[in-house]
C-alpha cells in the first residue's frame, strides 16, 4: 500500500468569531484591521481528517493548497507544523476581486495540475464569507463527486471512501468513489497542535517571494533542504483564461455594504406607546436586524 | 421563460417550511416583475404535493419522479436542475439555505457559470447603474445577507448572468397561502433525459433524520422570557412574536423553575450560551447567571415594567412596559411594516 495523495484546501481569514464590543470603532463598526489573520477553523478540521488518513495509511502525503496574498503562506507553515508534507500558494494580482465562482475556477486548475490525487478535503465554509460554495463549485469544475458536511472519514480504500455527514437535523453515512471532494463540518474533531519537531524542521519554509524579501542568512539552506520551498503558482502557472478570473470572472457584484452599527453602551429607554414601538420595529427592519 | 423558479425540498414526505417561505416570497417578486412563479419537486413519491404548492401561487410545477431521487443526492438533483434551467431560462432561482440547498445550488451555479449568493436574509427588486461601464440595469434581484461574522450587511447583485441564484435562510421570510384554489399546471419531466447512470455513484448507507427540534443556539433571533412574564399562557405571546420574526423562544432559569417553559430552552450559566443577532428579553430582571449566557448578543432589547432592572444596563433598547401589552404591539407593527 503506497498510501493516498491528499489535497487540503485552506484559506487565511480575518478572525471574525470573537468580535466583542471592544473590537469596535468609535462609530460602532468593526475594526477589521484589528482582527488577526487565522487559519480558517473548518479548514483546520479538514487538515485533521487528512492527517488521520495519513496516520493510518503509511506513505500518504498531504498537500495544502491555498489562494490569497503573499502573507497567506503563513497558514501553509502552520499546516506544515501540524503534519502536512508540502504546500502551494496560488497568488497573483489578477485574482483580486474574485467571487466564489472565479475562485473555484482557479482552485480547480491548481487541483488538476496536482493530478493524480485520491481525495480533496476542505472546510465547509470560511468564517469571513460563510458561503460554503467554493468546494462544491470546484468539484463541479473538475467533474468529480462532492460530499459536504463531513464529520468523520469512516473508512477509505483505494477506490472508495465512507463519510459520516452532519446534516441540520441528523446524520447520514455515504459511500463515494474516489477521487472526490469532501467538505468538513465544524462538528468534526479539532486539529492536533503543532509538533515541536516539525516546527523546527519547517520554521524557515518560505515562498520565493518571501525569500527575496528575507534579509537573513538562510538562503543556502534551500539548496540542501528542498522541503523548505513553499511553491507559488500564478495565473501563468495555471494556464488560466484571464476572462474567468478576478472581477471579470465574477458574476456577483457587491452593490452596497452597510456596517452593522452597535449602539453605544448607553441604552435607549423607550416607553410602551404605539409610536415608540413602531419606530423601533421600523428601525430594526431598516438595518435588517429582523427580516 | 424569464420566470422565477423555486426548488422545493422534500423531507419526510412533506415540503420543507423554507421552501414554502420561498414560494411566498417568490410570488411577491413575480407580481412585482410581472412574470410567472415556477416550482420544482424532485423525489420518489410526490403525488398529492402539487395541491399544496399551487396554494402559494405557483403557475407551473415541474416534477421529476423516480425511485432513486429520494433521499436527496447531489449529482442527480444538480443535473436535473442545471438542464431544466438551461431550457427554461429563469431570471431568478431560489433555494433554502439548508444542508441540501447549500450543497446543491453551488454545483448548479458552477455548471451554468452564473452568480450565487449564499444565506440571504432579505430579497428585493431594484435598479443599478454601473458607473464604469455607464450601463443601467433595472429589475435586478438585490440579495441581502450578513457577512464578516454578521458585522456587515452586504447587498449583492448579478447584473449579467442568469438565473440570479440565491439561497435563503429558513425562518426569515413569512409563509403565507396566496390563494387556496390557485390553478397552476404540472409539467412532468422525462427523468432519463435529465440524468445519467453515473449520477448515482454516491450511495447512502445509513440515514437518521430527527424531527425538527428546538435549536436556540443557532437561532439568529431569540425571544426570551423570565419570571416576570407571569404565566405559561403569557408565554404564548412570546411564541407568537418568535413565529412572526422567525425566532426561537428561550427563557431564564426562573421561568424554567416556574414551569413556564422546558429546560431545553434555558439560556444562562446552567443553560446554553447564545450569541444571536437580536435578543429580546421579556420580563427578565437580568441576574448575573442569565447575563453570562446572553450578553454577547449583537443587540439586546429588554421589555420590563421595572426601569431599574439590571438587564436594562446591558440592553441597547429598554422598553419600560408590560410584556402583555408591548409584544402584541410589536407583532402588529412588524406585520404592518415588513415587506
Amino acid at each position: 500500500m503506497k498510501g493516498f495523495k491528499i489535497i487540503v484546501l485552506a484559506k487565511q481569514v480575518p478572525d471574525t468569531r470573537n468580535v466583542g464590543k471592544d473590537a469596535m470603532k468609535a462609530n460602532g463598526t468593526v475594526n477589521r484591521a484589528a482582527l488577526p489573520a487565522v487559519f480558517n477553523p473548518e479548514d483546520l478540521k479538514a487538515l485533521e481528517q487528512a492527517l488521520r488518513i495519513k496516520d493510518e495509511n503509511p506513505g500518504s502525503t498531504v498537500t495544502l493548497l491555498t489562494m490569497g496574498p503573499g502573507r497567506a503562506a503563513e497558514i501553509i507553515r502552520e499546516g506544515l507544523y501540524r503534519g502536512a508534507d508540502d504546500g502551494i500558494l496560488i497568488t497573483d494580482r489578477k485574482f483580486a476581486g474574485s467571487d466564489t465562482l472565479a475562485t473555484s475556477y482557479a482552485i480547480s486548475l491548481a487541483i488538476k495540475k496536482l493530478s493524480p490525487y485520491d481525495i480533496i478535503l476542505s472546510g465547509r465554509q470560511a468564517i469571513d464569507g460563510d458561503t460554503a460554495q467554493v468546494g462544491p463549485q470546484a468539484a463541479e469544475k473538475i467533474g468529480i463527486p462532492q460530499v459536504t458536511y463531513c464529520e468523520e472519514v469512516v473508512s477509505i480504500s483505494k477506490h472508495r471512501v465512507q463519510i459520516k455527514r452532519r446534516l441540520e437535523r441528523g446524520v447520514e453515512t455515504v459511500e463515494c468513489p474516489l477521487p472526490a471532494l469532501v467538505t468538513v463540518h465544524g462538528s468534526a474533531p479539532d486539529c492536533r497542535s503543532r509538533n515541536a519537531r516539525l516546527l523546527m524542521k519547517f520554521k524557515h519554509a518560505k515562498t520565493v517571494t518571501e525569500l527575496q524579501e528575507a534579509t537573513d542568512d538562510y538562503l543556502d539552506l534551500y539548496d540542501t533542504r528542498p522541503y523548505l520551498d513553499i511553491k507559488e503558482w500564478t495565473v501563468d502557472d495555471l494556464n488560466a483564461d484571464e476572462e474567468w478570473l478576478g472581477l471579470s470572472g465574477s458574476p456577483t457584484k457587491v452593490k452596497k455594504v452597510t456596517n452593522v452599527v452597535f449602539t453605544a453602551k448607553e441604552s435607549k429607554v423607550l416607553g410602551d406607546r404605539d409610536e415608540e414601538i413602531e419606530d423601533l420595529i421600523k428601525e430594526l427592519l431598516e438595518n435588517h436586524t429582523i427580516g | 421563460m424569464n420566470n422565477i423558479i423555486v426548488y422545493c425540498e422534500i423531507e419526510d414526505k412533506a415540503i420543507a417550511d423554507v421552501s414554502l417561505e420561498l414560494l411566498t416570497k417568490g410570488r411577491k417578486l413575480a407580481d412585482e416583475l410581472k412574470c410567472e412563479l415556477e416550482a420544482v419537486l424532485i423525489g420518489s413519491d410526490i403525488k398529492g404535493m402539487e395541491k399544496e404548492v399551487f396554494q402559494y401561487g405557483v403557475d407551473t410545477l415541474f416534477t421529476a419522479e423516480e425511485n432513486r431521487l429520494y433521499p436527496y443526492l447531489t449529482l442527480p438533483h444538480a443535473n436535473i436542475l442545471s438542464k431544466l434551467f438551461e431550457e427554461e431560462k429563469p431570471q431568478i432561482a431560489l433555494f433554502g439555505a439548508t444542508s441540501i440547498g447549500r450543497d446543491l445550488a453551488p454545483r448548479i451555479a458552477s455548471a451554468l457559470k452564473c452568480g450565487l449568493t449564499a444565506d440571504c436574509t432579505s430579497l428585493e427588486i431594484g435598479a443599478h447603474r454601473d458607473k464604469k461601464q455607464k450601463k443601467d440595469y433595472k429589475d435586478l434581484l438585490f440579495q441581502i445577507r450578513p457577512a464578516f461574522g454578521g458585522n456587515i450587511i452586504a447587498t449583492i447583485i448579478n447584473p449579467e448572468t442568469r438565473p440570479q441564484m440565491a439561497t435563503v435562510r429558513e425562518g426569515v421570510m413569512k409563509k403565507e397561502i396566496y390563494a387556496p384554489n390557485y390553478k397552476g399546471k404540472v409539467k412532468k419531466l422525462d427523468v432519463p433525459k435529465y440524468i445519467k447512470e453515473e449520477d448515482f455513484v454516491v450511495k447512502i448507507l445509513e440515514r437518521h433524520i430527527e424531527k425538527k427540534k428546538i435549536d436556540i443556539k443557532n437561532s439568529h433571533i431569540i425571544v426570551s422570557g423570565g419570571y416576570g412574564v407571569g404565566s405559561k399562557e403569557h408565554f404564548e405571546l412570546l411564541f407568537e412574536l418568535a413565529d412572526v420574526l422567525g425566532a426561537e423562544v428561550g427563557g431564564s432559569r426562573a421561568a424554567v423553575d416556574a414551569g413556564f417553559i422546558p429546560h431545553e430552552r434555558q439560556v444562562g450559566q446552567t443553560g446554553v450560551t447564545v450569541r444571536p443577532h437580536l435578543y429580546i428579553a421579556c420580563g427578565i430582571s437580568g441576574a448575573v447567571q442569565h447575563r453570562a449566557g446572553m450578553e454577547e448578543s449583537a443587540m439586546i432589547i429588554s421589555i420590563n415594567k421595572d426601569p431599574n432592572a439590571p438587564i436594562n444596563n446591558i440592553a441597547d433598547y429598554a422598553i419600560i412596559g408590560d410584556v402583555g401589552e408591548v409584544i402584541p404591539k410589536m407583532i402588529k407593527y412588524y406585520k404592518k411594516n415588513a415587506k
